[in-house]
This record gives structure tokens, C-alpha cells and sequence, in this order.
């Protein structure tokens, strides 16, 4: 929601100010949305998630009470109907492709999202930050002690994950209308993914949202939409009785109580 | 603790609170009907309606209390089974409506006529008669919870986890009763109801009698999940929320006694919804909201998970707020109120009112052992503790 | 299953498992006779608590038998149906029941109807109460028995949950790591009590303390790398040059 609205404050500004630029518009919106949605996203975890780790039903409540608060202050600032975000003029159009029609747009969006994906694997396995991150999710204790920040690799992930929320609401606004309710449609639908893919798993992530978005796609024309998404609810529910832990699980020895 | 299971149940707290609940239920709708309207004592009729709603809640909060504050399942899903329980009653006034709809259709409710359906689905036969109705009020959500918690449960599906899929359950029928063709009136639901049991909805009396039915079914379901928190059933739940393999390895079956009281709670849920139903008029397919089940988990939270008697209250606080907030020119501000709520009451207050107020004079008593302590919440039996 | 294949209470053969290609079991064989204490020692890693997670259901093993009383399958049990056989089992990490009292921790132990609709019209009988009271005077926490307990120390908790494995009544008592964290004396009066309770049970503890496994003065297993190393008295085991090698390091 809040990398869509940077999208729209941008295309606003630059319509106004300077309209040849237009085009690289989604260009600067990009690291814009990515800086304000990860600031917002390390001053949540500054003020509120950090207190509640080790509790994450009441995570889970305290992330809703925020998501509350955060669209009413949009809707207060940008007022509650849905705002204009154009698309620049190489992402319009379609093209066809064994006779099915695709629009540029959501090719460049999946383009897009392949390479977050890749971005974010190379982040996690190439970079300090993302060897540090590791080491905390797998030893809290041992990575304090070897002089790891822990509560700065905290918030820095959890703000590296509002960040990239952040950039998919760009990506978002090029193909659904900005308004405050934009992420309460995708909430559980993201949920689900990781749900099916597994916690702690790009590649389970990946092929999860992929399978479900595909699966939901299929399924509409013979049972329509409504019929499919609770066609595919159902099979998570089912689904999540062999693999409790998702689809790429990772096995290790039970943790006590 | 040799004493009996329901002597048990009764500590000093849940007396004095079901006597308030008796006096709220024989009060109101006396001051209603017996009392002159320009009388200082009067409760007009919208007052008792209103109130009537928030005890329909009490009771959905209470439902909630019994299977987060006490076993730990954090049901996320909970305004499902409260809008099945509310569509069984929304059927059944349905039905009573008769030739009096727009259509004067003897059968079909006027959405079916209008959708030029030729006769009533299987699935609404029987909703003319109240005691089907009823059946169908417990039985609907209780058969969904047992098949949904059988599955959960069993294959030990816990945590946010549970929460999750619980929110994919409720997401599902809201998607599933926005359709016209599923037979539940679509997006606008079902209402323009007329009579129950031959009175007229909208009659003052009707209200009245709703009003301490509603506060009765939370007095009956307030002592019944007393009785089984203060049983060994209910050690048992707690010691499931708070070291589930170690009960496990004692050789309980932790996944049978999630189920009963998932059900059990259900059950009540769908209760709660089947009286709100005719005192607010209308049941459609956004109780099934994921965000009200959400909001029906923080009254639970604000009033003290885990304490039953603040489930109840916290219900009322919230909605009176709601209430309060949305008709004003504060109505902006509410969802900001509602998201530092949240907040705010697991960050500062994660016992709740009820649990904070009696942590304190618990330690205020332990201190001086001999001074009476009457707070009236305290249980005086050191019996399943209230959560914290 | 009419024929005991074993003599033996507790019988693993040739148990494996893997957790994402590691190795945490390997080929382990043990047999526990009836009435015997075992000590299980071994380094970090060793595959101790997973050996404890197969015998009581949590874990699945890739392969091999594990065996209960002879004719038992533990592998096709869960974690209900084998306490219910008469498998106690104390945790690493002391796991009581916090917001219960102590005698409430206990009483959810006894051995008893366990199932939902008993407990909702349990009344409590003179026969259960004293049974905690002689459990209660067993495991030495008789003066805090309405303490709540979270609010026990370290030591007393881990031995509240010995009390509860008493209060089960099981035939097999498993015990891991019992004396963490403990002090010099209490660690020796674990000892007693557990000797105490060997008298009428089967009972295996997991320990890293070698001074109290030498205070039990029992035949000693060694793990590595989730198989029997060494087995023997503990003077024999500690003079085992593969068992130094472990140990130590080369």
C-alpha cells in the first residue's frame, strides 16, 4: 500500500513538475518506495515488534492493530477513493502468445518479481548482512556473542522485508486500483503462500505463490472465480495436514514443549 | 477442592458477576416496558436493541476466552461460526415472512423470486420450523468447528499456523455467501424480517424479551465455561496452552480435548450470532469478515484473556466505543483507536483489565494475608489460575 | 504380536534417522533390561535426546525396530499411546506446568482416566491425595506444594517433573539431563532419588555430568555420532581410547 502510494505521489509530481520524464517514473518510485516502506517498516519494529518476540500470536495482533492504523492515516491524508497511477507508455500494450493474450505490464511484473527474487537470494547468501541474518535466525545467542548486533540485524530484516512489500506495491498499482484497501486483499492470499511454501524458504515461497496463483487461474474458468479461491482454501486446509510446516519444511530435531 | 464439580465453578467473582448479569437482564427490560417514556428511569427501545447486540458479543467474546485464554488456540475464525449461527436464525425468519415479502411468494424469500429460482433449495427445507432452526444454530458451526478442528488438530497444526488457516476459513464463506447463486440472498444477505415465534420483531416487547434471552444464554454460558475451567478438564486445557508435549507425554489426548472445546465454542459462537440476528435485523455476508473476527479476538484481549468474566467485559467496552465513535464527528479516528488498541493492550496490558485488576489485589492480598480482600473478581479458590 | 522377540524392556535395533542427509541416529542398537538403570553419555550431538524423541513417539525413525516389554512396536505408536504403555519421559529443558501448584502438576500426572469426559466431573479422592503426598515427601518439595510452579527454582523444578514421571507410574523412566544446572549437593541428592527410584523401575538417564554418572555407579552407554561407542562400567568406558578420542579431540 505504502509503495503504491509512493508510485502515485511520484507520478503526481512528475506530471505536474516535468511530464518528459513520465516514463522513468516507476524508475524513481522504485528505491523510493523501497526506502519509505522499509523506514516505516524498521520504525515498527523499533516501537512495537521487538517487544513481542517470542510471542507471535500477539505479533500477529499488534501487525493488525499497525495495518489499522496505517490505512486510516492514508485514507485521512490521500481521502478514500482510488487514485490514478498511470502506466508508462513501454509497459502498455499487449502482445500474443499462442493465442493468449499477455499485457506488458504484468510480463514486466513477473520479469520484475524473478529478479527481487534473485536480488534477494544473492542478498541473503553473498552479503554480510545476509550471513549475519542467517546466523541469528539460526542462533540467536551465538550470533550476540560472536558480536553480532542482533537487535540491529532485527529491525534491518524486518525493514528489508517492509521494503520489498514496499516495491511489490508498486508493481501492484500498475494492475489494481490504489486505495487504502489495496494490501487487505493480499493479506491472506500472502499468508497462504507462505502457509504452503514454507517459513524461512525463498525457493518454497517462489514456487508456492507461483502454484497457487497458477492453480486459482486455472481453476476459474471451469468453477469461476469465487469457486476456485475457496476450491484452492480448501486444499491448503487439507494441504497443511501432511506438511504442518509447508511445502520445503526444514526437518531437525523437534524443539522441546 | 473435594467439593462438587458445580460448587466448584461458583467462586465468590462468578456469583456476583452472573447477579449482576441477572439484574442487567430483569432491569432493562422492565425500565423498557413498565416505566413511562417520559420518566428519568426509561430505556427507550433502541437502548435495549443496542444493548442487546453488545450481549450477543459478550457472548462471541466468551466463546473466544474459553479456547485462547484457556487452551491457547488463537481462533482467528471465530465470526464464522457466529454469522452461521446468525444465517440458521436469518433462514428461519426468512421463512416467516411468508406472503408479506415484496413478492407475496408463500415460500420463497423475495432474493430466490427474484432471481426467478422455481422452488426452495433442499437446504432450506425444515428453517419453518423454530425448533429445526434452533438445532440447526448449534449443529451448523458445531459439525464445521469438529470436521475443521478434527483435521487441525490431529495433524498438529498449531500456532500462528492454526490462526492462519482459521482466517483462510472465514475468508472462504465470505467469498462463498457473496454468491447469489450459493442461496444466502448474496451480498445483501437476509433481511426485511417480520415475526419470531408469531411476535413481531420490531415490537418493543419482542426487543424486550430478546434482550433477556440474550442476557440468559450469556449467564448459561458463562456457567458453563466456568464449570469446565474450574474442572480437571480445565487444568488440563491450560496445562495444553502452556507445555503441550508435556501433556502429550503424560498420556493425555491433547487433540480430543482441543476439539471438544473448539466445538463447544463454536457452538456458542453460534448461538451469539443466532440472537443478534433478530435484534439487529439483518445477517450478510460480512460478519464473515475476516477483520470482525479479528476484532471480536482484541475484546477478548482487552477486557483479560483467560478470565472469562473480562472476555465479557471487554466486548462492551470495545463496542461501546465503537458505538460512541463511529455515530459522532470522531468517526475518522476510530480505526486509529481500534489499531492502538491493539497495540497498546499487547504491548502494555497483555493481562487485560480483569487479569491486571486482579494481579494487583491477588499481590495486594498476598501482602496482608488476613485483610478480607472484596474485590468481587478474585477467585477465592487457588483453582485453575487466570491466565497471564 | 504374541511372541516377545527380546527379553529386554526396552530393545532399538539398528535405528536410524536423518534429518536433511545428517545423520542424527545411526545404526544404534541398545537393550535396556527390566529393572536396570542405564546412563547414556555422550558429546554434543551424539543423536542422546533424538535416541529419547524415537522411543516416545516424536520422532519416526528411517529405519530399524524399536521394542517395548518384547512385543510393543513403539514405531507404530504415538506419544499417547506410548505413555500409556508405561514410558515417563523428563525433558532437556525442565518442561512443568507453570501456572499450576505444585500438587496440581502432580495430580494431572496420577495415573488415571484420561479422557475428556471423566475430567469435567473428576472429583478428587482421598486414595489420589495420598499418593501426592507420599510423592511429594519422595521428591523432597512437600513444603512448597501450593507454590505455584513457575515459581519454583531450577533444581526443585526438574525434580517436580521426576515426580510427575513417578506419579504416571510408568515401567520406563526416561531422564534427560537431569542434573543441569544443578548445585554440587542437589546433584547429589538427584542421585539418591533416582537410585530410590530404581528399587521398583526400569530408569535411562542422558547426562553430561560424569561425576554424577560415576555417583550412579550403573553400566554406561556411550553415544557418537548416534551409535554405541562403548558400553561397560564408566571406568571402563572412561578408559576406552576411542571414547577419550571423542572426548577430547584429536
Amino acid at each position: 500500500m505504502l509503495g503504491a502510494y509512493t508510485t502515485y505521489v511520484v507520478q503526481d509530481l512528475i506530471r505536474t513538475r516535468n511530464p518528459g520524464l513520465f516514463d522513468y517514473s516507476l524508475m524513481i518510485a522504485l528505491p523510493l518506495a523501497f526506502l519509505v516502506a522499509g523506514a516505516v517498516g524498521i520504525l515498527i519494529e523499533r516501537t512495537v515488534i521487538r517487544f513481542l518476540y517470542g510471542r507471535p500470536l500477539e505479533t500477529l495482533l499488534a501487525t493488525w492493530g499497525i495495518s489499522l492504523i496505517l490505512q486510516q492515516a492514508v485514507r485521512s491524508a490521500f481521502g478514500p477513493t482510488n487514485k490514478e497511477v498511470g502506466n508508462p507508455g513501454w509497459m502498455s500494450g499487449a502482445f500474443e502468445l499462442g493465442g493468449i493474450t499477455i499485457t506488458y505490464n504484468r510480463m514486466w511484473i513477473i520479469v520484475f518479481t524473478l529478479a527481487v527474487f534473485v536480488g534477494l537470494l544473492a542478498l541473503l547468501r553473498f552479503t554480510r548482512l545476509g550471513l549475519e541474518m542467517r546466523a541469528v535466525t539460526q542462533n540467536r545467542a551465538m550470533a550476540a556473542s560472536m558480536g553480532i548486533r542482533t537487535a540491529r540485524i532485527d529491525a534491518l530484516t524486518f525493514g528489508l522485508g517492509s521494503g520489498i512489500a514496499g516495491i511489490a506495491g508498486v508493481a501492484l498499482s500498475q494492475i489494481d486500483n490504489v486505495s487504502p484497501n489495496l494490501g487487505q486483499g493480499y493479506i491472506i492470499d500472502s499468508f497462504l503462500v507462505v502457509v504452503f511454501g514454507g517459513v524461512g524458504n525463498l525457493w518454497g515461497t517462489l514456487v508456492a505463490s507461483f502454484t497457487l496463483g497458477i492453480a486459482n487461474k486455472f481453476l476459474e474458468p471451469f468453477a469461476g472465480a469465487v469457486l476456485g479461491k475457496i476450491a484452492i482454501l480448501v486444499f491448503i486446509i487439507l494441504f497443511i495436514q501432511k506438511r504442518p510446516r509447508g511445502m520445503f519444511a526444514l526437518k531437525g530435531r523437534a524443539i522441546e514443549a | 477442592m473435594t467439593s462438587s464439580p458445580l460448587i466448584r465453578a461458583l467462586d465468590r467473582g462468578a456469583v456476583a458477576f452472573i447477579l449482576v448479569l441477572v439484574a442487567i437482564g430483569v432491569l432493562v427490560p422492565a425500565l423498557n416496558l413498565l416505566t413511562a417514556e417520559s420518566s428519568v428511569w426509561h430505556v427507550p427501545t433502541y437502548l435495549v436493541a443496542l444493548w442487546g447486540k453488545y450481549v450477543c458479543y459478550a457472548i462471541l467474546a466468551l466463546s473466544i476466552d474459553l479456547i485462547w485464554g484457556y487452551c491457547g488456540i488463537l481462533s482467528l475464525g471465530h465470526g464464522a461460526f457466529f454469522a452461521l449461527g446468525g444465517y440458521a436464525m436469518g433462514m428461519y425468519l426468512m421463512r416467516q415472512i411468508g406472503t408479506r415479502g415484496v413478492y407475496g411468494n408463500p415460500i420463497l424469500p423475495d432474493f430466490m423470486v427474484f432471481l426467478n429460482w422455481p422452488e426452495l433449495p433442499v437446504f432450506w427445507y425444515g428453517f419453518n420450523h423454530f425448533a429445526y432452526a434452533v438445532l440447526m444454530v448449534f449443529l451448523v458451526p458445531g459439525v464445521l468447528a469438529f470436521v475443521f478442528g478434527w483435521f487441525a488438530f490431529r495433524s498438529r497444526v498449531t500456532g500462528v499456523y492454526l490462526s492462519i488457516i482459521t482466517q483462510a476459513l472465514t475468508y472462504a464463506l465470505l467469498l462463498g455467501f457473496f454468491r447469489n447463486n450459493f442461496g444466502f440472498g448474496g451480498n445483501n444477505g437476509l433481511t426485511d424480517f417480520k415475526d419470531i415465534l408469531g411476535f413481531n420483531v420490531q415490537a418493543q416487547e419482542t426487543r424486550a424479551a430478546l434482550f433477556a434471552i440474550s442476557v440468559l444464554a450469556l449467564i448459561i454460558g458463562f456457567f458453563i465455561c466456568r464449570t469446565i475451567v474450574a474442572s480437571k478438564l480445565g487444568m488440563v486445557l491450560v496445562s495444553i496452552r502452556d507445555a503441550e508435549s508435556r501433556t502429550r507425554f503424560l498420556g493425555y489426548r491433547v487433540e480430543n480435548y482441543k476439539l471438544f472445546v473448539f466445538t463447544l465454542s463454536a457452538c456458542m459462537a453460534g448461538v451469539a450470532g443466532a440472537l443478534y440476528v433478530p435484534q439487529v435485523g439483518i445477517i450478510n455476508p460480512s460478519e464473515f469478515a475476516p477483520a470482525n473476527s479479528i476484532e471480536a479476538v482484541i475484546w477478548v484481549a482487552v477486557g483479560g484473556r483467560g478470565t472469562l468474566i473480562g472476555a465479557a467485559i471487554g466486548a462492551v467496552i470495545v463496542n461501546y466505543g465503537k458505538t460512541t465513535f463511529t455515530s459522532g464527528p470522531l468517526a475518522p479516528y476510530w480505526l486509529f483507536l481500534l489499531g492502538s488498541l491493539f497495540v497498546l493492550v499487547t504491548l502494555l496490558l497483555p493481562r487485560g483489565i480483569v487479569g491486571t485488576v486482579r494481579h494487583y489485589s491477588g499481590a495486594l492480598r498476598d501482602r496482608k494475608a488476613s485483610a478480607a480482600a472484596e474485590d468481587g473478581i478474585t477467585p477465592n479458590e487457588p483453582a485453575p489460575k487466570a491466565a497471564e | 504380536m504374541d511372541m516377545r522377540t527380546t527379553q529386554a524392556l526396552l530393545y532399538l535395533n539398528a535405528v536410524s534417522v536423518s534429518f536433511d542427509g545428517f545423520r542424527a541416529l545411526n545404526d544404534l542398537s541398545i537393550a535396556v533390561e527390566a529393572g536396570e538403570m542405564r546412563a547414556i553419555i555422550g558429546p554434543n550431538g551424539a543423536g542422546k535426546t533424538t535416541m529419547m524423541d524415537v522411543i516416545t513417539g516424536k520422532t519416526r525413525p528411517d529405519k530399524g525396530d524399536v521394542y517395548f516389554d518384547g512385543s510393543y512396536d513403539l514405531t507404530k505408536l504415538d506419544e499417547t499411546q506410548i505413555a500409556e504403555l508405561g514410558i515417563g519421559r523428563k525433558f532437556q529443558k525442565p518442561t512443568v506446568f507453570n501456572m499450576h501448584t505444585v500438587e496440581h502438576n502432580l495430580l494431572l500426572a496420577l495415573k488415571g482416566e484420561r479422557r475428556v469426559r471423566k475430567t469435567v466431573l473428576w472429583r478428587e479422592g482421598v486414595a489420589e491425595q495420598s499418593r501426592i503426598d507420599e510423592i511429594l515427601g519422595i521428591i523432597r518439595l512437600g513444603a512448597v506444594r501450593s507454590r505455584v510452579a513457575g515459581s519454583l527454582s531450577h533444581g526443585q523444578k526438574q525434580w517436580l517433573e521426576i515426580g510427575m514421571l513417578l506419579a504416571q507410574d510408568p515401567k520406563l523412566l526416561l531422564v534427560d539431563e537431569p542434573v543441569a544446572g544443578m548445585t554440587d549437593v542437589e546433584t547429589h541428592q538427584t542421585a539418591d532419588l533416582l537410585k530410590e527410584i530404581n528399587k521398583h523401575k526400569t530408569v535411562v538417564v542422558v547426562e553430561h555430568d560424569m561425576t554424577f554418572v560415576r555417583e550412579l555407579g550403573v553400566k554406561v552407554t556411550c553415544l557418537h555420532e548416534g551409535s554405541v561407542l562403548a558400553e561397560g562400567t564408566i571406568d571402563q568406558v572412561s578408559q576406552n581410547d576411542r571414547v577419550v578420542e571423542v572426548y577430547l579431540g584429536r
